[in-house]
């Protein structure tokens, strides 16, 4: 009745041994078969700034960089990363003095009200930018689409990452 | 003063934390030995509870605890009234709360049956389909029209219906009204039901310390010291005993106001009872019915005017849903009352709500308390007023407003509250004409629409005016410090939910003290910080706990100023604070 189960039997105990790189730092862990990647990040690794809003995929308040492709970490199994490297929003900027560009015009743009959809909204436009580094507003709402913000009605994002954009090509 | 902090447009204090994944919020708490718990939950509206087996989910690996509400023994009781009725002669009020676990019979869909308190969340989960529970179904009550017919089931069988609530308020006499107007409208207006969902569900953590002799709670609240005071009363300890800190928190909107939860009674309870930290983090399906709601409401609505579009007169009666329980009292239909006459002169006016039971979520604030179903019945009102006598949408609203020189003007009736409805002062027409013309609304009709229209699109442009009750008392505190390294420290009793209180608070502080916003070291919902407070909610944070806060910091200023008078043997008028600093006016160096 719950939304929170996988499987409801007793044979979901198999696990899985794993080597992941998360913001460049190499991690072995053995998980259980059904762990979902968002509660290996935030509980296992305590790289608690990915978020988990609906955990369905809807929201994208846990999305993560996978590879370098904007993922949703709670539609994957933390077993499917094996092999492969994660970055999340601890890893986003280059050190604790400073922010990344992204996150600087989120700051000067009031892009952030309760601040708990921002790590995805981070993480998405990290890999759209890359992308797309000359992106018209269009796009930008396009590639924001798949995140949901309840406080800000989306304008001061928006403005954000055209801010980010332009501050990125310099 | 140098500088005004206060108002300026300036980069948010809590943003580094928040845009970095540094800011703590309740699911990141991680305590050693910790539980997690799930609940299991009704998937009926409406049954009686004829047996619940919890044997095998208690045999489970993993499984350290299941409990019903029998094993809360006296400990079980309905929570209490957060909000009692306004005085308002004639009134009718049915107090049910909600109860920490079902007993007997379920009345939503959502209601907790059982908690079970395992090694992780998914062990947790996984001993739920473990409960075996009989249930009885029995005709929910869904429609609020039926749900008042005689043969109606009853959603609370010691009742003899399902009226929870029934309010008249009246101004002048609305019949003398009608009875010489020109033109009388009348509508059926639906509100529909909604919830809020914040990004962030809500979510509990509790730690019971048996050596500190004290419980630690961290809950995704929007009042903490008012979860502190109630927890420390049901659990028998004193309030300093008691700790509820709300860390950052994703998004309020009034349902995280609404207390006590199920959740927040029983994962305390049982903390203490292990003696092992306990969290419970409530999953999106779980928000939908187990997390309060709002809306609901059906008004049948007449409108008097003269046949230049002056009111004369309103007369609505209106059925409110408050679903299976009511903890917050009248709060939302008296709003919905109040609200309705909005800036305008109503002469006469007659308002009768009904407040029905249902086996429907729990209904308490969310995101305007109910006032906007009063706004969106008079407003259609005036559209369809103004489509019926061929006049302006915008003209007949100017017609109807409460003229500059009526102020203080008393709307004759109780507000939620309880003071009569009395606005202080305002100036209408001129916020109008000023909205008007930054929207274009003139151009818009004369040039845009006809446009559109001939290309097939139907784009129109809605016109709405209203007042807000706001800035809801009574009280809120501040604690203003000058730390012994010379640093500032602010405390405040409210919680945050991105506000900006780091903030703007700090702008308040900075002023009075001198000192750089980014200085001010700020801590709100945190009951061992500062101890007193009601909570976020009704747009009454900046107001009366900034307030607050601008006092507690003109005290300390004053402090400053005497001792510094003292120190430079000179008066306190001479000085000047500025950039953490005392000096004399027009003496360098000192």
């Amino acid at each position: 009745m719950s939304g929170r189960s996988v499987a409801t039997d007793a044979d979901n105990t198999d696990t899985h041994d794993i080597t992941v790189t998360v913001n460049g730092t190499p991690y072995r862990r053995r998980v259980e078969a059904r762990l979902l990647l968002s509660d290996f990040l935030r509980h296992d690794l305590t790289l608690a700034g990915t978020h988990v809003g609906c955990e369905h995929g809807v929201c994208g308040a846990c999305t993560v960089l996978f590879d370098g492709a904007a993922v949703r970490s709670c539609l994957m199994f933390a077993a499917q990363a094996d092999g492969h490297a994660i970055v999340t929003v601890e890893g986003l900027a280059l050190d604790r003095e400073h922010l990344h560009p992204l996150q600087e015009a989120m700051r000067d743009c009031h892009g952030l009200q309760c601040g708990y959809c921002t790590p995805g909204i981070l993480m998405t436009m990290k890999a759209f930018l890359d992308e797309t580094p000359q992106p018209d507003e269009a796009q930008i709402r396009e590639a924001l689409s798949g995140n949901l913000c309840r406080c800000t009605g989306y304008q001061h994002i928006v403005e954000a990452m055209a801010l980010a954009a332009q501050r990125l090509r310099k | 003063m140098a500088t005004r902090n206060f108002g300026a447009p300036i980069r948010r204090n809590e943003d580094k934390r928040l845009l970095t994944g540094q800011a703590l919020f309740v699911d990141d708490v991680e305590l050693p030995g910790m539980v997690h718990a799930a609940f299991l939950r009704s998937n009926l509206a409406h049954a009686a509870i004829r047996s619940i087996d919890v044997g095998a989910a208690r045999a489970r690996d993993g499984v350290v605890a299941v409990y019903t509400a029998e094993d809360l023994g006296p400990y079980w009781a309905p929570g209490p009234l957060l909000v009692p009725p306004p005085p308002i002669a004639g009134s009718l009020f049915h107090q049910r709360t909600q109860v920490p676990l079902a007993k007997d019979k379920v009345r939503h869909v959502g209601e907790p049956l059982a908690v079970v308190l395992a090694q992780s969340r998914y062990l947790a989960e996984d001993a739920l389909a473990d409960i075996v529970v009989e249930l009885d179904p029995l005709p929910a009550v869904v429609d609020l029209e039926a749900a008042l017919a005689d043969d109606a089931a009853r959603v609370h069988e010691d009742l003899r219906g399902n009226v929870a609530a029934h309010v008249r308020q009246t101004r002048g006499n609305y019949a003398a009204a009608r009875a010489r107007a020109d033109h009388v409208i009348g509508r059926r207006f639906h509100y529909d039901h909604g919830a809020s969902s914040p990004i962030e569900t809500r979510g509990i953590v509790a730690n019971w310390d048996a050596r500190a002799n004290q419980l630690t709670v961290w809950d995704t609240t929007q009042a903490p010291v008012f979860l502190r005071n109630g927890l420390a009363a049901m659990l028998g300890l004193s309030e300093r005993q008691v700790r509820v800190i709300a860390p950052f928190v994703g998004g309020g909107f009034g349902p995280k106001i609404m207390l006590f939860y199920p959740e927040e009674v029983v994962i305390p309870w049982a903390a203490r009872k292990l003696n092992r930290p306990i969290k419970w983090i409530e999953d999106r399906l779980e928000h939908f019915f187990a997390t309060t709601q709002e809306r609901g409401q059906t008004h049948d609505a007449e409108i008097a005017l003269t046949r230049d579009g002056r009111i004369l007169g309103i007369k609505d009666v209106f059925l409110h849903d408050t679903g299976a329980y009511n903890p917050y009292g009248l709060t939302v239909p008296i709003n919905s009352q109040c609200t309705l006459l909005g800036p305008y002169v109503v002469p006469n006016y007659d308002s009768t709500f009904t407040a029905v039971f249902t086996n429907k979520p729990i209904v308490t604030p969310y995101r305007g308390a109910g006032r906007q179903h009063g706004v969106f019945v008079m407003e259609r009102l005036l559209d369809i007023a103004a489509r019926e006598l061929k006049l302006d949408r915008a003209e007949i609203r100017r017609r109807n407003f409460i003229p500059p020189d009526a102020f203080p003007y008393n709307n004759e009736i109780i507000y939620q509250d309880f003071a009569p409805l009395s606005y202080d002062s305002g100036n209408y027409e001129p916020v109008l004409d000023k909205s008007l013309a930054m929207i274009g609304y003139e151009r818009f009709l004369a040039e845009e629409q006809p446009r559109l229209r001939a290309q097939g699109r139907h784009v129109g442009i809605g016109v709405t005016c209203y007042v807000e009750g706001t800035g809801i008392g009574p009280y809120e505190g501040a604690k203003v410090q000058v730390q012994s390294n010379g640093k500032v420290s602010l405390a405040t009793g409210i919680g945050t939910q991105g506000q900006g209180h780091f903030t703007s608070f700090a702008q308040i502080v900075a002023d009075q003290l001198g000192v750089e916003v980014a200085d001010v070291d700020v801590v709100t919902g945190d009951t061992d910080q500062f101890y007193w407070g009601a909570g976020t909610f009704a747009s009454r944070g900046a107001v009366v706990a900034g307030n607050a806060v601008n006092e507690a910091a003109k005290v300390v200023r004053q402090k400053i100023l005497k001792l510094a008078a003292e120190h430079f043997e000179c008066a306190e008028q001479d000085l000047e604070i500025a950039d953490g600093a005392v000096s004399v006016v027009g003496v360098p160096g000192q």
